[in-house]
């Protein structure tokens, strides 16, 4: 499993196009499976959650979860799909240890959902439209444990055990059509649409959408040919590529490692490919052919989906405002620059940023207290911004004292450190701590004749026209009120004084 | 007490409700005789005694103590292998089974136990109910109380010889293709295959999902109404199971006339190739029909002649799929082979040496058919044979209220004597196969003795859809014309089975 020969990425791009298509499964949060009534909860105490029916138990017969065929529908509808009014389950059948009844009960040649778009935003700001073919339903397997050898995979493992928790948990795969034109932003733009798909079942409410969970998984199919050529090259599926990082990398590879082989007079495999994160390289799992033969055949166990009319148009209704939308709604209502914009989203804060002006923040500021100093923070200790220790509300409060003069921005970062070391909100620390500003003159002016008195010459100087003498002054006036004074206001009066 | 096992289940429900009798002494009658008989007859593949008694022992306490009971309770019934029973060993009449106790009840065997049914046993099938004859069962085929020389039909040779042989007063059975009809046609009793859909196959070891049904095996149309009402009905773990009552099969078979009936006699299935006996008692009914008032009327089904082909594509896709679960990961035998065997290997061992020929025959025919490149021409083009036999049926209840044809071409034929031949075994079920895949319902009665051999032959009614009640209304009529001319039960003239013969 060596690291494979690749060609340099802008090289590559320059001699191939690259055709990727995404297959995503979605994990439903239904309360029960898909087909039976036993918890939808696979991290439990293994094979704790199972019946006849998930273990597949002769005679045993599946009935559908509504509500997973609701929220697949309400899936397919935020893709902008056709819901089919006659919805077939079929079989797919093979032979596997974590399959208890040895197929699939999966839908085939009628999908609950096909024929949907997405327009995706990669970090470049540019747009892509991604052709959905179908978004269907289906049962997960149960989950093996490889025991033995080193690789934790069953070749060399001594033995397996199956945990049949997550045999039968719902899932809904959603398939793209190929996608072609992204160029060098290919691996970019995988990685976007994945993420644009957590978003809408998060905020669909599907899912939990965690990829560390494994409630979204991504298998990426990619093929390379030369430009201009028509038929498409072999593709490979590189399976379960688990975090967005990942896929991105796991795109990139591949391009580089099929540029290598073709440009090299050599084939591509049509194959299953594994990624290895921590090497960041893909290696070879089965081979795939078009012809893997899975049998498919209608489920005879179950009569078809017959969504009414009534019922789809009760999920439209019900469907939260798309992601694309709600960008492009909140950007004009605060006013960013693409460049800002593309900034909160891409640190995956629109949802804090969203919440924090809805307390009362000014855009700017929030954006400004997110981005920047909650950010470095959280970069500084590793640590995403969404486990730090502090709210919109926090943030809120926050900018609306900087922003009412009660306290300036050096200050604002003491208090948000003192926030995150779990000291309470902004205004209890600001209040126990004294730190409000100082906005009495009187005090000020005090402050500013002792300074004056060290440095003679500098109203003289500010008479002169040289105002940036005033910063001497300012500087020792601040540090003479432990910083808490408005630095615009001393500077007033410093001025005042020199026209006095 | 020989002789109160010979009574039809609705008198002996009489009885007990009267306090003539008790259960325990009915189903000690039951176990004496399946003690003494069944090792001749081989009905039982497994025997509930202490289990039935238990029921039986509730069933009189509550009616000394004056409660309230359901229709049917302390009346024994057998259930066929391939129903799951938390008491019991379900085989399904397979090696690859042996010893496998159930974690769960079947539906069916749920609402018997709510009747507060004592279950005798477990009755005796084909392998996986892929048979016409018990010979495919892996523990040795059911005999014909008729004549233990011959097959019991199949695959519910176990129930039909059971209740034929007065080793139980009812039964559950299952049919697929005619796995119920068959077998009572060739025993002289009564099988119904309800409307798909009418009983639940929850807990039902599904051979055909979309042909399979439960049904009840009796002595007479009566009972098998009683036992028709008490295993009807939706259920929500059958998706498949219809939602609406059907209604009481009971008060059908009470009120049964034949008067103004129009019964139609299907053309394709009026004797070519039939049995001269066969035939001739079957057109005497037609005769006794008309002396009660009905009106023979013609239909054709053109379609019916694809109807085996059709069956011996669907049937096997899905059993192919259906039967893929036994692999030895979770449950039933598993074959360790020499060395350090893979997954693979276990399951290949096992499946070779838990499942008999036929199973294996059958499954690599529905893999065949299945397999991509062949699906459109095979299994595609059954479904489409099934519209058709569909249309036909629909066509011919437009000119008929209910559809006649003897149940079966022959008698019970002797052990062996289709052994080598599949293909002429699967003929047995010509007449039977479109009702299954069609949907409809069908019940096979007593027909009277064939001339040439003074075996049992059958006679089939096949009603529309959802019109169950017509086929019990009708049946009945017909057994009561033909009690008229016999003088007696059909039953009442087999011969005395002798132990240990």
């Amino acid at each position: 499993m060596a690291k494979a020969e690749l060609m340099n990425y802008e090289q590559a791009l320059e001699k191939f196009e690259v055709v990727i298509g995404l297959e995503v499964h979605v994990e439903l949060n239904t309360n029960t499976k898909m087909f039976c009534g036993c918890r939808n909860d696979f991290g439990d105490e293994p094979n704790t959650n199972v019946c006849p029916i998930c273990i597949g138990l002769p005679g045993s017969l599946p009935a559908v979860n509504r509500k997973a065929v609701e929220s697949s529908i309400a899936i397919g509808l935020a893709l902008g799909c056709e819901i089919a009014p006659n919805g077939r389950f079929s079989r797919k059948n093979y032979f596997y240890p974590d399959l208890a009844k040895n197929f699939q009960t999966s839908q085939y040649d009628e999908p609950i959902a096909f024929e949907g778009t997405i327009d995706i935003e990669v970090p470049s700001g540019a747009v892509y439209t991604v052709d959905i073919e179908r978004a269907h339903m289906e049962e997960d397997a149960g989950k093996l444990t490889h025991v033995g050898g080193n690789t934790g995979r069953i070749q060399g493992a001594e033995y397996s055990l199956v945990d049949y928790n997550r045999a039968g948990v719902p899932l809904v795969e959603i398939v793209t059509k190929p996608v072609y034109g992204a160029g060098a932003e290919a691996p970019e733009l995988a990685a976007a649409y994945v993420r644009s798909i957590r978003e809408i079942v998060k905020a669909l409410g599907v899912s939990d959408a965690r990829m560390e969970r494994g409630n979204v998984r991504c298998d990426a199919n990619v093929s390379i040919r030369p430009h201009g050529q028509e038929k498409l090259g072999t593709r490979t599926e590189t399976k379960n590529v688990n975090s967005l990082r990942s896929i991105e990398r796991a795109v990139r590879y591949e391009i580089q490692r099929q540029a290598h082989i073709i440009a090299n007079g050599g084939t591509i495999t049509q194959e299953t490919r594994h990624w290895h994160e921590d090497r960041g390289i893909t290696s070879s799992g089965r081979p795939k052919s078009d012809a893997d033969d899975y049998r498919y055949f209608p489920e005879p166990d179950l009569v078809p989906v017959q969504p009414s009319n009534e019922l789809i148009e009760q999920i439209r209704a019900s469907l939260p405002e798309k992601p694309a939308e709600r960008r492009k709604r909140l950007q004009g209502e605060w006013q960013f620059s693409d460049l800002e914009f593309r900034d909160v989203v891409n640190s995956g804060l629109l949802d804090e940023l969203e919440e924090t002006v809805a307390k009362g923040a000014k855009p700017q500021a929030a954006r400004k207290w997110w981005t920047g100093e909650i950010a470095r923070l959280a970069n500084a200790e590793g640590k995403d911004v969404a486990d730090l220790a502090i709210t919109p509300a926090d943030v809120a409060e926050l900018a609306t004292l900087v922003e009412s003069g009660k306290i300036n921005d050096r200050i604002g970062r003491e208090v948000l450190q003192a926030v995150l070391e779990g000291a309470g909100n902004p205004a209890k620390i600001v209040a126990d701590r004294g730190l409000e500003v100082v906005s009495d003159d009187g005090a000020l002016q005090a402050a500013i004749d002792e300074a004056l008195a060290k440095q003679p010459d500098v109203l003289e100087k500010i008479r002169e026209g040289k105002l940036q003498a005033a910063g001497a002054v300012i500087g020792a006036v601040m540090q003479a009120m432990k910083g808490q004074a408005d630095a615009g206001r001393v500077r007033e009066l410093i001025i005042e004084r020199a026209n006095a | 007490m020989s002789e109160l096992v010979k009574k039809n289940a609705s008198e002996l429900v009489e009885l007990l409700q009267s306090g003539e009798i008790t259960s325990v002494e009915l189903t000690h009658a039951f176990l004496d005789r399946i003690e003494k008989l069944n090792p001749v007859l081989n009905s039982y593949l497994h025997v509930n005694a202490k289990e039935a008694l238990a029921t039986a022992v509730e069933v009189d306490r509550k009616r000394a103590a004056g409660e309230k009971l359901p229709m049917l309770a302390g009346l024994p019934i057998a259930v066929k292998d391939n129903l799951t029973t938390t008491d019991a060993p379900t085989t399904a009449g397979s090696k690859i089974l042996e010893g496998w106790i159930p974690q769960y009840d079947a539906t069916v065997v749920k609402l018997l136990r709510e009747e507060m049914m004592p279950i005798l046993g477990k009755t005796n099938l084909d392998e996986f109910a892929m048979g016409s004859s018990t010979e495919f069962s892996a523990y040795g085929p059911s005999k014909n109380p008729w004549d233990t020389g011959r097959i019991p039909g199949g695959s519910g040779g176990g129930s039909s010889s059971a209740v034929a042989g007065f080793l139980a007063p009812v039964a559950i059975g299952s049919d697929t293709g005619g796995s119920i009809r068959f077998p009572a046609a060739v025993t002289g009793t009564v099988g119904t295959k309800p409307t798909y859909g009418a009983v639940s196959r929850y807990g039902l070891i599904a051979l055909a999902s979309s042909l399979d049904q439960i049904g009840p095996v009796s002595r007479n149309v009566l009972d098998a109404a009683l036992l028709s009402d008490v295993i009807s009905g939706y259920d929500k773990h059958d998706s498949t199971s219809l939602p609406e009552s059907l209604g009481s099969m009971a008060e059908a078979a009470k009120s049964g006339s034949l008067k103004g009936v129009r019964v139609g006699v299907i053309k394709e299935l009026n004797g070519e190739g039939f049995q001269p006996g066969v035939k001739a008692r079957f057109n005497e009914s037609l005769e006794l029909m008309v002396k009660a008032g009905a009106e023979i009327v013609e239909v054709s089904c053109p379609s019916f002649e694809y109807a085996i082909a059709a069956y011996y594509l669907i049937l096997p896709a899905e059993a192919s799929s259906n039967l893929a679960k036994f692999d030895s990961v979770r449950f039933g035998m598993r074959v360790t082979p020499e060395g350090n065997p893979t997954i693979e290997r276990v399951m290949a061992a096992t499946r070779e040496a838990g499942f008999g020929p036929e199973v294996k025959r059958r499954i690599i025919l529905g893999t065949y058919a299945l397999s991509s490149g062949y699906y459109d021409a095979y299994y595609g083009s059954a479904q489409k044979v099934r519209t058709l036999i569909q249309r036909d049926f629909d066509a011919a209840f437009e000119k008929a209220d209910v559809l006649v044809s003897p149940t079966a071409p022959t008698t019970a034929f002797k052990f062996g004597e289709k052994l080598e031949d599949p293909l002429a075994m699967y003929l047995n079920d010509i007449a039977t196969i479109p009702a299954n895949l069609a949907g409809t319902p069908g019940m096979s009665i007593p027909n009277g003795l064939a001339t040439e051999d003074d075996l049992p032959s059958g006679i089939q009614l096949l009603a529309p859809a959802r019109e169950d009640k017509r086929l019990y209304a009708i049946g009945a009529a017909l057994e009561a014309l033909h009690e008229a001319v016999w003088g007696k039960r059909m039953i009442d003239f087999a011969p005395e089975v002798k132990a240990g013969a």
